[in-house]
């Protein structure tokens, strides 16, 4: 036996999701500057491929989710800006 | 071979195709169908212009030289697009809501208006600005050179100069036309965003199409590349790690603070919302240039003769190949690249030089008290926006013709952007820190601004060139620690970070700790609010409370700024919205406000503050004004809370008052009580004895009978004078009246009296007590006390209902206070009744038995109030139980 689901209990649940959304916008430069400063941790080649090649493409692949998370982020951010301020 | 001749019809017919594209624009925008004009896509292709001649030749060459480094430089302005909930948001509602005019405006306008930040950002502006643009130029003709070279007539160095001149001349034209057509800043410039987003279009496809060429073209598809990649001398990976970092953050900074990008990213921002799409659009728009920078740097490198110059692979890369076509398109995008920032970067470096250094000057001078002709103000800052735009570019050739244009154009570029970044600190201080004061902001900047010259600006013009190899050496006057490349000593770092390092230490260490140690003025902390809670405020505060001009004086300035028609707009548009008619509203702050505003949008924040200053006798915002609408919000808090505490207060009152009222109630009921209770009393022994004293007196009796009669009379008076006594006494310690004597003595002494005095009056209870516990000093009325115990030990003789009826005295001691308890063996008191038994003429049980007034336990409780005490009933003894408690003696405690 369940008891009956309880739904909306918190009843500002749309701005709630909407003030996270602005938390991971908030989030996703920190996320490219952790990704984009990995490469210089890389140490010395001992394999003898190019590391050069690699960070070409890692830089890039990084540069692409952070242009696809943005997009989908400001896809899901209301326009208007009722819930201004703070979280 | 595509002839030179064609190139420059190619040119001059592109050059013909935007001049038509922005008239276009502007008509459209004129007749009110520019609706897409404002969409986010024109936007972000705006934004585009960071992308100058630099991005289109300069990257493949930093590529060819420095491998994957190149990329810093767009991932950086990608962060900060990414990021835009944090700063760029910010500052578009800044720049909206106090019609920031320019980077120049925003520290000014922040920093209480001053024109003295605004002149000093300016020059920053101005000396950071003019390689980048002589690089522009030197792009363009090193780009007709090569056209030049393979149609068979190799250029001179004069030949250079001169294209360089007429590239200039034209672009001055194009800004001067497009550029300067509407005074006001906010408005947007429709023409010249239409025709930079064509070049936008323009320079992304010409790399690409160039890129895509070089790689299914030249090598065979994304893996052959990889493979030359790995083949080549780039492909080692020693990353300089301090590079790395510092130019990602460079040009994070560099794309916040340069004039230009302040220009398309606040200033000609239509609507907060584009950031939504310029969010995401503008980093992919960066990461599509980007893409083929490296793979077109190694084809060329493998491909070309050593001695081909990497920075102009995108262009030399088709031409050998024979691709004339791609060629030109290549040669298309460079241009385009070149003159979008130089338009952008001329009008935003323009607006500056007339709104914060020609205008204040000429104010200063010609006086505004003379000859008022309408729009003489506006005609000055057209007039000086045009000089500044053609002095712009002529500074730029210059700078170019100076250094030959011989330097590597990244290494330009990259000094020119580090010298911008100075303004960062009083920037970001100026919208996140209430705190920071213009002083701090003035400081800051010139110190960075001597620190990047030192390091960076003058050593970029060769060693010897304008500071002597032996200062660069061993520093100037032989102080080491002020070597340019290794300040305090500190050398081996990459030269660009450590001039970058040291100027921004130094800058923010300074404008931090000169605002923490000085005061701002209260037009400042009010700006200070504006800026930091912008998007708490709706509504700006007041910045004028009270107004000595009169509305005429301000319509006649007004038209010298805006000119006559705009001004008499504003002015009708308000006096209509005042509910008059004609041009001259009532003068109010708001009104004053409002028109500020407008003028700013036009002439700077600094300007319109001083015009508008002079008209209203300075009687601007001060300390008082400052405290009454400054904090508004927190006022309304304040008030809101003393509300509160009032209401709250009021709530005790009524609640005390209610109280009081109950008690008076109830007192004046126990007075009734108490005044018929009393007259009962009185007149139940006065019945008797009248009545006694009548039989005596009207009959012969037996003197037995006599003796008899006497005797009741005798007992009735008696117990009058008890009462009357009783109530005496309680009078006097009802009214605190009492005369307490103090004498020293034992608790088992006192009980002891206590006890034999009740059995004297031939009262038989067991009392059980514990003589060792009694030991116990006390200081106080013990004659009073004794009073007390007899009461109890009577009350417990008379009223205890058992068989065997035994009353139990225990005496504890705690904390400096006895309690003595009597508790009997009876019935006990009825819970009902608990309440009472201390109140006057309470008597549980039929008068006969009691014999008493039942005054007894009112007096007892009167006497421990008066001593200090307390008596209680304690209920759950098994039996009537009271306890006293006393203060026992402390100074024999002590002692």
């Amino acid at each position: 036996m369940k008891p009956p689901t309880q739904r909306a209990v918190f009843l500002a649940r749309t701005t709630y999701r909407q003030r996270r959304l602005r938390d991971a916008l908030r989030m996703l430069p920190i996320l490219g500057v952790v990704l984009w400063l990995t490469p210089l941790l890389w140490g010395a080649d001992e394999t003898g491929s190019s590391r050069t090649g690699s960070a070409f493409v890692f830089v890039f692949t990084v540069w692409v989710l952070l242009i696809v998370l943005s997009a989908i982020f400001a896809r899901f951010l209301s326009p208007d800006e009722q819930a201004e301020g703070e979280s | 071979m595509v002839s030179f001749n064609l190139l420059i019809v190619v040119a001059l017919g592109y050059v013909a195709f935007l001049f038509i594209v922005a008239f276009a624009a502007e008509r459209r925008a004129a007749a009110g169908r520019g609706g897409w004009l404002r969409s986010p896509m024109i936007y972000t292709l705006s934004l585009s212009i960071y992308c100058t001649a630099w991005t289109f030749y300069g990257a493949v060459g930093y590529a060819a030289r420095s491998g994957l480094e190149f990329v810093t430089i767009y991932l950086g302005p990608t962060l900060v697009m990414v990021g835009w909930w944090w700063i760029v948001r910010r500052l578009v509602r800044i720049g909206r809501a106090q019609r920031i005019t320019s980077i120049a405006d925003l520290i000014s306008s922040r920093f209480g208006k001053s024109t003295v930040l605004g002149m000093i950002v300016t020059l920053i502006a101005v000396v950071a600005a003019t390689p980048y643009i002589a690089l522009q130029l030197q792009s363009v003709t090193l780009s007709f050179a090569v056209f030049a070279e393979a149609g068979g007539q190799p250029w001179e160095g004069s030949d250079l100069r001169n294209a360089a001149i007429w590239v200039a001349v034209g672009l001055a034209i194009f800004t001067v036309l497009f550029g300067t057509r509407n005074l006001d800043a906010n408005e947007r410039h429709h023409g010249i965003v239409i025709a930079i987003a064509v070049e936008a279009v323009v320079k992304l496809v010409a790399l690409m199409a160039v890129g895509i060429f070089v790689v299914w073209g030249l090598a065979d598809g994304p893996a052959s590349v990889m493979a030359q990649i790995d083949a080549s001398p780039l492909s080692e990976w020693n990353q300089n790690g301090g590079r790395w970092a510092g130019l990602i953050f460079l040009s994070a900074a560099a794309f916040l603070c340069l004039p230009r990008m302040f220009q398309v990213l606040v200033v000609e921002n239509a609507d907060e919302r584009h950031l939504h799409t310029a969010g995401w659009a503008f980093p992919l728009y960066l990461m599509l240039m980007s893409l083929f920078v490296l793979p077109i740097a190694v084809v060329g490198l493998n491909l070309m003769p050593e001695t081909a110059n990497p920075d102009l692979f995108v262009l030399t890369l088709p031409l050998a190949q024979g691709q004339d076509g791609l060629a030109m398109l290549s040669f298309l995008g460079g241009f385009s690249s070149a003159t979008s920032m130089v338009i952008v970067a001329t009008i935003a470096l323009a607006t500056m030089v007339s709104n914060h250094i020609v205008v204040p000057l000429w104010l200063n001078s010609a006086g505004t008290a003379g000859a008022s002709v309408s729009g003489d103000v506006r005609r000055v800052i057209v007039t000086a926006r045009r000089l500044s735009i053609a002095g712009v570019l002529a500074l730029g050739y210059l700078y170019y013709s100076f250094s030959g244009g011989g330097t590597a154009l990244a290494a330009i570029g990259l000094i020119s952007f580090s010298g911008s970044v100075q303004v960062l600190p009083a920037m970001l201080g100026g919208i996140f820190w209430r705190g920071a004061t213009r002083f701090g902001a003035g400081l800051g900047l010139l110190t960075g601004l001597g620190v990047w010259i030192w390091t960076l600006f003058l050593p970029s013009f060769g060693a010897g060139a304008v500071i002597p190899v032996d200062v660069m050496l061993h520093g100037p006057f032989g102080l080491t620690w002020l070597r340019p490349e290794a300040m305090f000593g500190i050398g081996g770092m990459d030269p660009l970070v450590h001039g970058l390092l040291w100027s921004m230490l130094l800058n923010t260490g300074v404008f931090f700790l000169a605002s923490v140690l000085t005061f701002p003025t209260p037009l400042e902390r009010l700006q200070g609010a504006q800026f930091v809670n912008v998007f708490a405020h709706s509504a700006s505060a007041r910045a004028w409370t009270r107004s000595g001009a009169g509305a005429e004086d301000l319509l006649i300035m007004s038209q010298r700024i805006l000119g006559a028609t705009q001004a008499q707009a504003i002015f009708q548009q308000v006096a209509e919205a005042q509910g008059k008619d004609g041009f001259l509203p009532d003068v109010t702050p708001d009104f004053i406000d409002q028109l500020e505003r407008e003028l700013a949008g036009s002439v700077g924040a600094a300007t319109a503050h001083a015009m508008i200053g002079q008209l209203t006798e300075g009687a601007s915002v001060s300390v008082e004004d400052l405290i009454a609408v400054a904090d508004e919000a927190a006022q309304i808090l304040e008030y809101s809370n003393r509300l509160e505490a009032k209401s709250a207060e009021q709530d005790r009152t009524a609640r005390a008052l209610q109280a009081a009222n109950d008690k008076l109630t109830a007192l004046s009921v126990q007075k009734d009580a108490f005044l018929s209770q009393i007259s009962h009393e009185l007149r139940t022994p006065m019945t008797s004895i009248r009545s006694f004293s009548e039989i005596l007196r009207d009959t012969d009796m037996e003197a037995r009978d006599k003796a008899r009669y006497a005797g009741i009379i005798h007992d009735e008076a008696l117990r009058l004078t008890r009462l009357l006594d009783d109530l005496l006494d309680l009078a006097v310690l009802e009214n605190g009246q009492v005369t307490l004597r103090s004498q020293t003595g034992e608790l088992s002494d006192l009980l002891d009296r206590a006890v034999s005095s009740a059995g004297a009056h031939g009262l038989s209870i067991k009392v059980r007590r514990k003589p060792t516990r009694e030991a116990i000093p006390l200081h106080t009325d013990l004659d009073r006390l004794a009073q007390v115990f007899i009461n109890l030990i009577t009350n417990a003789a008379k009223y205890c209902d058992a068989d065997a009826p035994e009353l139990r005295i225990e005496v504890r001691q705690n904390a400096g206070i006895a309690t003595v308890d009597f508790i009997d063996n009876g019935s006990g008191i009825a819970t009902e009744d608990q309440d009472v038994i201390f109140e006057k003429f309470s008597r549980l049980t039929d008068e006969a038995r009691a014999g008493g007034a039942g005054l007894g336990l009112a007096i007892c409780r009167e006497i421990m109030e008066r001593l200090g005490g307390n008596i209680a009933y304690v209920p759950g003894q098994g039996g009537a139980a009271f306890r006293v408690t006393v203060p026992t003696a402390q100074i024999q405690v002590a002692a």
